[in-house]
């Protein structure tokens, strides 16, 4: 892949073991252009990212020849509609249309009733694992006769939807509860192993090993009991 | 092809006043029709499984769902006129970050001026006008949020005002006083032909609210 010209400046604001943050990396390194990352303590946040985005303070946060933009999906248009090659979005209006629902779905569907888990046993636990298996259950039919939710290829969908892939199942096996059990999800089972198979995935997501035991130290610290 | 365009709506949501204007500035004929949320008709729930929420646009058959999805999908369906998305990607950036911002922060906010009382309202109404001086600051002395242009940040956000009168007398404030300017882009937003004729009559919607507050807050 080409690189780009040298009086880009492409900065990015985040944390390794973040969905959100390593999703605009998969997108960046999908379309070949070169940035600089900037790890950032989110218990202790820099000035620089308190500058760059004073309402939300939080990461991802990508910094274009100077201009800062904030939000995962955001800057994830921002990327696709700046540089064009191997475009994630559908070109088609109403398929560009439901890629960005069901993103929304998994940010803000998947991902809030999924984190309820955390603090609560029993029956209350259990509910929650319901629910979630409920919206996943949404996820798993889109998949049907596909490869990847952009369809032959890593989509913008598979891109946001990481954090379902490696991070919603990474948790799940530290805390030792099935949220996504094979028998239940064999469409995403097979997607997940697609991804795998993705060179730019590979590279991108946390490697497995060092995010389980981040996993595992968090979800301690929340007083979560492990299996 | 002949454009069938249908929209599933209940009259005071401010989600379902964004489509209507974006249906509007693209001079788009559509057939309104309204939804009883207390009894959903089928085809909304055939329209929108997973949410079973109005706004829904159904556009030849096909549904879209979530307001500010629906107005990027008029926008880029009908992109012959009014643009509704400023054309520089990093100004298209900004209008999605301030829209996002309106469905993150204002919405569960402003419910809890009128959906509580006591200490958890007086929260809730500092933290509402905390946003809304956050948006009067981004709007600063722009007519519009994406400058000259009526545009995306103003369709999400404009439809709000109509509860406005709702949030006063039941937290017992003055919008205008905290937020003069936005108040100020507020009116030159209700010249426009697509918003004034999309958005209720607040005192209505006052009425709506009033009733609805009886569910949450028994007096």
């Amino acid at each position: 892949m080409a690189e780009r010209s040298n009086s880009e400046e492409v900065k990015l604001l985040g944390m390794w073991a973040s969905p959100f943050s390593r999703r605009i990396e998969i997108a960046l390194t999908l379309k070949g252009v070169s940035y600089e990352f900037l790890e950032q303590d989110i218990t202790n946040k820099s000035s620089l990212l308190l500058q760059l985005n004073p309402v939300h303070k939080m990461i991802p946060v990508l910094v274009h020849n100077g201009k800062p933009i904030s939000e995962s999906l955001v800057i994830l248009e921002y990327i696709d509609e700046t540089w064009r090659d191997n475009p994630i979005l559908p070109q088609d209006p109403y398929e560009r249309t439901m890629a960005r629902f069901w993103s929304k779905f998994v940010d803000e569907q998947i991902y809030v009733t999924a984190m309820k888990v955390v603090g609560k046993t029993g029956k209350e636990r259990d509910a929650v694992v319901e629910a979630t298996r409920d919206l996943l259950m949404f996820l798993e039919k889109e998949l049907v006769g596909k490869d990847f939710l952009g369809g032959k290829s890593l989509g913008f969908v598979d891109i946001v939807a990481t954090l379902v892939a490696f991070w919603l199942m990474r948790t799940e096996e530290i805390v030792g509860v099935k949220v996504v059990p094979v028998e239940k999800f064999p469409e995403i089972h097979r997607w997940v192993k697609n991804l795998l198979g993705n060179d730019v995935i590979k590279k991108c997501i946390p490697p497995e090993d060092e995010h389980l035991k981040y996993i595992r130290a968090r979800m301690e610290k929340l007083n979560i009991k492990s299996a | 092809m002949a454009n069938e365009v249908i929209l599933l709506d209940f009259w005071p949501s401010m989600f379902g006043m964004r489509t209507r204007i974006a249906l509007r500035e693209k001079g788009v004929e559509f057939e309104y029709r309204e939804e009883d949320l207390r009894n959903k008709s089928p085809l909304l729930l055939q329209m929108n499984p997973i949410h079973k929420k109005i706004p829904v646009l159904i556009h030849n058959g096909k549904p879209v769902n979530e307001s500010i999805i629906q107005v990027q999908y008029i926008d880029e369906v009908w992109s012959h006129k009014n643009p509704i998305l400023p054309s520089d990607p990093y100004l298209r950036a900004q209008a999605r970050f301030w829209a996002d911002f309106i469905d993150k922060k204002l919405y569960d906010a402003q419910r809890k001026v009128w959906a509580t009382k006591g200490e958890e309202q007086e929260a809730g109404k500092k933290d509402f006008i905390e946003i809304l001086k956050t948006l009067e600051s981004e709007l600063g002395d722009k007519p519009y949020f994406s400058g000259d242009d009526f545009g995306y940040v103003d369709i999400a956000l404009i439809g709000f005002y109509t509860w406005f009168p709702a949030y006063e007398k039941f937290a017992n404030f003055s919008i205008e006083s905290e937020v003069p300017k936005l108040i100020a882009w507020v009116k030159k937003c209700l010249q426009r032909e697509s918003v004034a004729k999309s958005l209720p009559d607040p005192e209505k919607v006052t009425e709506f609210v009033s009733e609805l507050r009886k569910k949450f807050v028994p007096e």
